[in-house]
């Protein structure tokens, strides 16, 4: 599959992406087409986008065709995890020199996949594309195809070179080569009527095992896992699934619209965080199989699940009712976080709204109450300005702006993609609540708030005078 | 004299190696008040970030020219410019550290031509020093890119005029941590000699509480102190990848200096002690006496538990030879070197052979060795081993402390050994317990 402008267009204009509905309106929100600026961007390429989408597969080798800098600077530093295969977590790199740029990268690409499938037996070879081999003008396809059939393996073409655009752009991308080159390539042993595939779930501290026990005493099938903790295989047989359930991403949402295309799967896009939404995915799952025998499951596991989740968090509640919380990350968790906070009677003074869609600030404006901030721009001196401006107790956000908070002595919980634990599924809300009130309650707070003793002396001195 | 290794492979298994630009970034990260600009697609500079972010524990002021399809291929002048406008409104820096990456040296965007029409442009701009450095990714490695910078930095400085009798240069390379340039730092003061240290991290990476933000680095050799450069009577560089920028320094102000590549083990430090009395024509202070005294007892305490053990290293080729020097004259064997970039160090280190490889080539070169010491992605390699893994190099994101971590000095040497010495120890309890 070639990467045309065309097709880039095509994904950045995707119809089911709420950015790109009311286009003509004011209220466009252009997240997904507007370009990085100059010396303002902070964000991922595309292809750091492509790996983050795919690399969670475990049982493949992820191959960057590229110089050093697009693997040797980020392999191994991502959060999903494996319950089986450990593959995934290997870096493999072209690490093309200055030979390889002048005359071409496609003998060594070549030779690169076959030396990988001979020493490591992959399920496949992903091979990923950067900006310099996208360049010189490097025939990923051919090449791919070529190993491909030396091999007898999948050797699977993702052309995600950094510059076509941002991190979002890149997980559709990679999105694309699992439709083109994967999904549908080979038949599942069995089905069930209750198959379902999920969508834009990365298994991110193993979030992923908190959910699939409550699948499964449903009697409903993840027949794929697109692609946290998944193997190759069970992702070339994902069109036979029922349902596609996504999960707090628009990321991957062209996949969903084009297998409710080609093979007739419908979408819901639901998200794992918080007990409200963990309710309203298993009614919305149940809802669309329109099976009233499941949907009395549903109803039962929810009064199992919320009773023992009560008792679990109560002591937790007592300790963070009231508390006061900034919340700065992008799209579906802008919302779905502030409902998770509720949950646990904190109070959500302001979010960001820089990535959501205006479905997603309808929500958000519900959910927040009058009072509520919402941060359309930000960076860290704002967000500064905001914590204090609200008296904040703490800050939610990626880890990028983890220093933000700890250098001005705030408390802070790291909600994106690096983060140490599970927080999806009511399992996840025990996680986040023991989380919170450590972070909130630690003894170094005080400690490092606290003047030196000469400084105060110094103070009052000054006062004096 | 040591052959070096190429292995012919097509592939790189668990990249050891990272690129120039990062090394780049962090050179310009040592100077005060700067932002660090890389002129690549948006991603270059994310991934370092994240990377230098997580070694550190710091935030780690980064930016980038966002080049784009399209700009790469009309050329980057206008994402040049309007990066420089936007940092200079928006983070006010004191100086800006440019550096190249894969792809705009790929095209081949002409620098120094791009500098000059913005300059001329933007008259505002004067005041304001660029710091520019040719880091290609697809050549060298991050040892490379940190020596480019740090080399354009000593050709920045304005030439001036008399020597200041007690002031010499520390040209600091990247093998060291800001915890060593604070001990050397420390030491050279010792003699009640002036160090200006280029660049340093030791106010600037070390990791400190302060009580305002700011979009650039808040520590590290300010522009001033790096115009006062010339004025030095000596350069000492650290590091044998700062041969050259010292070497600039001499040919520009006639500055004459000495590359030491250790100091870490007795004798390097001895040397060094040696030469700043010399320099300051003082004795060296009872304080360093009496710790060169703890450091001998030191080395008799723990010389048991690393005599003929077996050492597999995989780092960049300063740390390497300083490394191997170390742990040779403790009684210690070297198994195996990987490193990732060439160096003139590497044919003369007193060893077999040293391969210019990744982490797979580690694997297959430290089996039954004692002790690995590589950078944390080695974690893998020691538990497929069962071989314990001293972390040491770049990135270390399974430890806290890395940026006070110190190695250098006799306490750091101490500190080394009973590391070092205790990771032995732990292995002989566990053998005889078995």
């Amino acid at each position: 599959m070639k990467i045309t402008q065309g097709k880039i267009n095509e994904l950045l204009n995707e119809s089911a992406c709420e950015h790109n509905h009311n286009k003509e309106s004011k209220g466009k929100n252009k997240s997904c087409t507007q370009q990085a600026q100059p010396g303002a961007a902070q964000g991922g390429c595309a292809f750091d986008g492509a790996m983050i989408a795919l690399v969670p597969i475990t049982d493949v080798a992820h191959l960057v065709h590229g110089p050093i800098a697009c693997a040797g600077n980020s392999w191994g530093s991502r959060g999903s995890l494996s319950s089986d295969a450990k593959l995934y977590k290997m870096g493999f790199t072209t690490d093309l020199n200055e030979n390889d740029v002048i005359f071409g990268g496609e003998k060594r690409l070549y030779k690169a996949i076959l030396e990988v499938q001979q020493r490591y037996q992959p399920a496949a070879v992903f091979v990923y594309s950067t900006c310099v081999t996208a360049l010189i003008g490097d025939d990923l396809d051919a090449i791919c195809q070529k190993a491909a059939e030396k091999t007898g393996i999948p050797v699977v073409p993702v052309n995600s070179p950094g510059f076509i655009g941002s991190k979002n752009l890149g997980n559709r991308v990679g999105g694309e080569s699992l439709l083109e080159y994967v999904i549908g390539s080979a038949e599942p042993e069995f089905t069930t009527p209750y198959d379902i595939n999920l969508i834009g779930e990365y298994n991110i501290a193993g979030e992923l095992w908190g959910v699939l026990p409550l699948f499964e005493k449903l009697g409903i099938r993840v027949l794929a896992k697109i692609t946290g903790d998944a193997k190759y295989q069970e992702i070339c047989t994902a069109h036979r699934a029922k349902l596609n359930v996504m999960i707090c991403s628009k990321a991957l949402i062209n996949m969903a619209r084009k297998m409710e295309e080609r093979y007739g799967i419908p979408y819901v896009e639901e998200s794992f965080y918080g007990v409200e939404d963990m309710n309203r995915c298993l009614r919305n799952i149940a809802a669309k199989f329109g099976d009233p025998e499941l949907q009395e499951r549903v109803e039962q596991l929810i009064i199992e699940e919320t009773a023992n989740l009560d008792r679990a968090l109560a002591p937790y509640r007592a300790r963070l009712n009231g508390k006061r919380v900034v919340l700065y990350t992008g799209g579906v968790k802008s919302w779905s976080i502030i409902s998770a906070a509720k949950d646990l009677g904190m109070e959500v003074v302001a979010t960001s709204t820089k990535k959501s869609t205006e479905e997603d600030k309808a929500r958000i404006r519900e959910l927040l109450g009058a009072d509520g901030i919402m941060m359309e721009k930000g960076n860290a001196q704002e967000l500064l300005r905001v914590i204090e401006q609200t008296k904040a107790d703490m800050l939610i956000a990626g880890g990028r702006n983890q220093y933000t908070a700890l250098k001005a002595r705030i408390p802070f919980l790291d909600i994106n993609q690096e983060r140490h634990h599970p927080y999806a599924g009511y399992v996840g809300m025990i996680e986040m609540a023991k989380e919170l009130e450590e972070a909130l309650y630690s003894p170094v707070w005080a400690q490092v708030r606290q003047p030196a003793p000469w400084e105060q002396a110094e103070q009052s001195l000054v006062e004096v005078l | 004299m040591a052959t070096i290794v190429n292995p012919k492979k097509a592939v790189a298994v668990n990249p050891l190696k990272q690129s120039q630009p990062l090394g780049a970034a962090l050179a310009f990260l040592g100077l005060k008040g700067l932002m660090p600009l890389f002129h690549g697609s948006q991603g270059c500079t994310a991934f370092a970030k994240v990377m230098l972010v997580r070694h550190f524990r710091e935030a780690i002021p980064l930016s980038t020219t966002a080049m784009t399809e399209v700009t790469t291929i009309l050329g980057g002048e206008d994402n040049v410019e309007q990066a420089i406008l936007t940092l200079v409104e928006k983070s006010k820096p004191e100086m800006i550290g440019l550096c190249t990456t894969g792809l705009t040296e790929t095209r081949g965007d002409d620098m120094e031509g791009i500098l000059r029409t913005i300059r001329q442009r933007n008259p505002q701009l004067d005041g304001l020093p660029i710091i520019f450095a040719s880091t290609p990714d697809f050549r060298g490695a991050l040892q490379d890119g940190y020596a480019a910078a740090v080399e354009s930095m000593v050709k920045t400085v304005p030439r001036s005029e008399q020597v200041k009798p007690e002031q010499i240069t520390v040209l600091m390379g990247s093998a060291f941590t800001p915890g060593d340039t604070e001990e050397i730092k420390e030491m050279v003061k010792a003699f009640g000699l002036e160090p200006i240290v280029v660049p340093d991290h030791s106010t600037s990476l070390d990791g400190h509480l302060s009580d305002s933000y700011s979009a650039v680095t808040t520590g590290g050799t300010s522009y001033t102190q790096l115009c006062d450069v010339g004025r030095s009577r000596f350069t000492l560089a650290l590091g044998e990848s700062m041969r050259n920028a010292a070497a600039i320094l001499q040919e520009r102000f006639g500055t004459p200096y000495k590359v030491m590549n250790q100091v870490t083990g007795l004798s390097a430090v001895d040397n060094l002690m040696q030469l700043l009395a010399n320099l300051s024509e003082m004795k060296v202070p009872e304080s360093y006496r009496h710790q060169r005294c703890q450091l001998q007892d030191a080395m008799l305490d723990t010389h048991f538990f690393f005599g003929r053990k077996r050492v597999a290293l995989a780092l960049e080729p300063d740390l390497l030879a300083s490394v191997v020097a170390f742990l040779q004259s403790m009684g210690a064997e070297i198994q195996a070197a990987v490193t990732t970039t060439k160096s003139p160090l590497l044919e003369k280190l007193p060893i077999p052979s040293v391969t210019l490889g990744d982490l797979e080539d580690l694997e297959q070169l430290a089996i039954g060795a004692d002790l690995l010491i590589a950078n944390s992605n080695g974690a893998r390699v020691s538990r497929k081993l069962n071989i314990p893994l001293y972390r040491m190099g770049m990135p270390i994101f399974d430890r806290v402390g890395n940026g006070l971590f110190t190695k250098v000095g006799y306490r750091g040497t101490m500190r080394v050994l009973f590391d070092i010495g205790n990771l032995f120890l732990e292995q002989e309890e566990k053998n005889a317990t078995h």
